[in-house]
C-alpha cells in the first residue's frame, strides 16, 4: 500500500521555505543585515515595522534571520559536499582495492568515529581561526566517516556482481568502474545520510558561532546572533527566540527530509520505524 | 567472557594511539605558536629572543618526532604535559573540572532514561494514538533542537521570568544549579531513547516468539515482562551507553552557556587562549571516556547475547 510520506513533504516544505528565504532575502526585506543599525530603534519588540523586533544595535532581527539563512545553508551544503567526496572516494576505493589501503582507511574511519565531531571541528577551528572558510574546512573534514562506511560496505557487496566483472573484462579502468559502475548504485543511502548531514552541519555551525569560534559578528550567523541575544535576554527576548527558531526549522526540515527519503528509497524500513 | 573483555579492552589502545597522533599532528601544523600568540599584543613586534626562550621552556624548539615521542612516553605515565597558562600539570587542571562534568552527564542521562524509555514504551503499545503521535513529533523535534537555544529559553523562563531556579553557575554543587543544564543536555538522548524504545517494541512485538508465547496461553502481562521488556532492554541499554559516551562532547556548548565548571567549558576557554596542552589533554579525556563506555557496552552486550562473541 502506498502511504502518504508526511516526512518527505513536510521536510521538503521546511527546506524549501529556508531556501526561498536565503535566495530571495534582498526582495523580502528592504534593510541591510549589517549596516542598517539605528540606536533610535534599539530593542524594539516585534511590531508591524519590525516583524521579529530589533536587537541591541537597532538592527532588524527579521532581516538578519533571512540573511543568516545564506550562511547556514552555504556552510551546511558545502561542508556536506566535502564530506561526501571524502567519504565516497575513501570508502569505495578502500573496498575495491582492499589490502593495506583498506586497513588504513578503516583505521582512519575508526579514529574519526572515536572523536565527537563537534570536538574535532572545535579543534580545527582553534587552529584555523574563525571565519567562513575555516568553518567549511572544519565541518567538511569531520563528518565523513558514516558516508565512508556506507560506501565501503556497498562496494563490498557490489564488486563481486556480474556486471562489475563484465566492465572489467571490457577493459574499464579501476577509477572508471568506481565512478560509473559502483557509485550510481549507492546513491540512495548516500543521499539519505547526506541530507541528515546537512542538518548536523547547520547545527554545528550554529554551536561553533555561538561559542565565538565560527562566524564572528557583525555578520548575521544564527549562532552568533544568539550569543549577542544572551546578554540582553531580559530586555529583548525576541532577539533570542527567532534566530533559534530558524535553526530549529532548518535542521528539522533536513532531518524530516532525510527520514522521508529513507522511507521512499528503502521500503524495508517503511512500516517499522516511522 | 574474561578473554573477550581483555581483548576488547586491548583494542582500545591502538585507537587511542591513533587519536593521540591525529590530535598531535593537527596541533603541530599550526602556523604561529603559543609563544607568538603570547607575545602578540598588537602593538609591538614580538621579541625574537623572548620567543626563543619561551619555545625552549615549553620544549617547542625540538623537532616534531621528538616532541611526539616525548608526548607518547608522557601519556604512558599519565603525564599530559603542562598548561601553558597556569604552568600546572594538565592532569591536575582536568581533574579539577571533570567531576562537575560527570555530575552533569549522569543527571542528564537519568532524566533522559526516566522520561524517554516509558514514553517510548507507552507510545509503542498504542501505535497511531494521539500520545504516540505527540511523542514521535516531540522526538524528531528534540533531535533537531539546538540544545543551547533550548537552554537559553529555559534559562529565560525558569530563572529570569519565574525566578524558580538560578540562571547559571555551579553554586558549590547545589542541586538547584544542576537542574536546567541537566534538562538541556538530556533532551537529545531523551528523544533518541523514546524513538529507539518505540521502534524496538514495535519490531519485537511482531516476532514469532511473541506470537508463540501468546498462543501457548501465556498471560499478556507475562508476555510483556518476560519476552518484550527483556529483548527491548538490550536495545535500550546500547542506546543509553552510546549516548552516555558521546555526552561529554555534547556538553561543551551547554557547559559554556550555563558557566558550568566542567571540562567542556575548560576546552572552549583553552581553545580561545591557545593553551594547546590543555586542549589536547581535554580532547583525549573525552575520547577515552567515549571509548571506554563503548567497550563497556560491548562487554555487557556480549554478556546478554552470547552470539556476539563469535563476530
Amino acid at each position: 500500500m502506498k502511504r502518504f510520506n508526511l516526512n518527505l513533504w513536510l521536510g521538503g516544505a521546511l527546506v524549501a521555505l529556508v531556501v526561498v528565504g536565503a535566495v530571495f532575502a534582498p526582495l523580502l526585506t528592504s534593510l541591510d543585515p549589517v549596516f542598517d543599525a539605528n540606536l533610535m530603534y534599539a530593542e524594539e519588540p516585534p511590531d508591524a515595522q519590525f516583524w521579529f523586533g530589533t536587537d541591541e544595535q537597532g538592527r532588524d532581527v527579521y532581516t538578519r534571520v533571512l540573511y543568516g539563512a545564506r550562511i547556514s545553508l552555504t556552510v551546511g551544503i558545502v561542508s556536506q559536499i566535502i564530506n561526501s567526496v571524502i567519504g565516497l572516494s575513501l570508502g569505495i576505493s578502500a573496498a575495491y582495492w582492499g589490502g593495506w589501503w583498506d586497513d588504513l582507511v578503516n583505521g582512519l574511519t575508526n579514529t574519526m568515529l572515536a572523536i565527537p565531531s563537534l570536538i574535532f571541528a572545535l579543534a580545527i577551528m582553534a587552529i584555523l581561526g574563525p571565519g567562513l572558510p575555516s568553518l567549511l574546512i572544519a565541518l567538511g573534514l569531520t563528518n565523513w566517516s558514516w558516508t565512508c562506511r556506507i560506501a565501503r560496505s556497498s562496494t563490498l557487496s557490489l564488486k563481486g556482481l556480474g556486471y562489475v566483472q563484465a566492465a572489467r573484462t571490457l577493459g574499464y579502468g579501476d577509477i572508471r568502474i568506481m565512478a560509473t559502475q559502483l557509485l550510481p548504485n549507492m546513491i540512495g543511502p548516500i543521499l539519505v545520510i547526506s541530507t541528515l548531514g546537512i542538518g548536523a552541519a547547520v547545527l554545528a555551525e550554529a554551536a561553533l558561532s555561538f561559542l565565538g569560534l565560527g562566524i564572528r559578528p557583525p555578520f548575521p550567523s544564527w549562532g552568533s546572533m544568539l550569543t549577542g541575544a544572551r546578554e540582553l535576554i531580559v530586555i529583548a527576548p525576541w532577539a533570542a527566540v527567532f534566530p533559534g527558531l530558524a535553526i530549529f526549522v532548518t535542521v528539522l526540515g533536513f532531518n524530516l527530509l532525510g527520514d522521508g527519503l529513507r522511507d521512499l528509497l528503502d521500503p524495508h524500513m517503511r512500516s517499522r520505524t516511522a | 567472557m574474561l578473554r573477550f573483555t581483555i581483548r576488547r579492552l586491548l583494542q582500545v589502545i591502538p585507537t587511542l594511539f591513533a587519536v593521540a597522533l591525529l590530535i598531535f599532528v593537527i596541533f603541530s601544523v599550526v602556523p604561529g605558536s603559543f609563544a607568538s600568540s603570547l607575545m602578540a599584543d598588537g602593538r609591538t613586534a614580538a621579541d625574537p629572543e623572548m620567543m626563543a626562550r619561551l619555545n625552549e621552556q615549553f620544549g617547542l624548539d625540538k623537532p616534531l618526532y621528538v616532541r611526539f615521542a616525548d608526548y607518547i612516553t608522557g601519556l604512558a605515565r599519565f603525564d599530559l604535559g603542562t598548561s601553558f597558562r597556569t604552568r600546572e600539570p594538565v592532569l591536575d587542571v582536568i581533574n579539577a573540572r571533570i567531576w562537575a562534568s560527570l555530575e552533569l552527564a549522569i543527571a542528564a542521562m537519568v532524566f533522559a532514561i526516566v522520561v524517554g524509555v516509558p514514553l517510548g514504551f507507552i507510545a509503542a503499545l498504542r501505535p497511531g494514538s494521539l500520545l504516540d503521535s505527540v511523542t514521535m513529533i516531540g522526538a524528531v523535534s528534540g533531535l533537531s533542537l539546538p540544545q543551547f537555544w533550548l537552554g537559553l529559553l529555559l534559562m529565560y523562563f525558569f530563572a529570569l521570568v519565574l525566578g524558580w531556579l538560578p540562571s547559571f553557575g555551579y553554586g558549590g554543587g547545589s542541586w538547584r544549579y544542576l537542574i536546567l543544564p541537566a534538562i538541556t543536555l538530556g533532551v537529545t538522548p531523551l528523544a533518541l531513547l523514546a524513538r529507539t524504545t518505540r521502534a524496538g517494541v514495535l519490531e519485537i512485538a511482531n516476532e514469532d516468539f511473541i506470537r508463540t508465547a501468546r498462543s501457548k496461553g501465556m498471560s499478556e502481562a507475562r508476555v510483556v515482562r518476560w519476552h518484550l521488556v527483556r529483548n527491548v532492554m538490550v536495545l535500550v541499554v546500547t542506546t543509553i551507553g552510546l549516548q552516555f559516551g558521546s555526552m561529554m562532547g555534547q556538553a561543551v556548548v551547554i557547559e559554556k552557556l550555563f558557566s558550568w565548571p566542567g571540562i567542556g567549558s575548560l576546552l572552549v576557554d583553552s581553545v580561545s587562549i591557545r593553551d594547546t596542552p590543555v586542549v589536547q589533554g581535554t580532547i583525549l579525556v573525552i575520547v577515552v571516556w567515549f571509548l571506554l563506555i563503548n567497550t563497556f557496552v560491548d562487554i555487557i552486550y556480549a554478556a546478554i547475547d552470547p552470539r556476539i562473541k563469535q563476530t
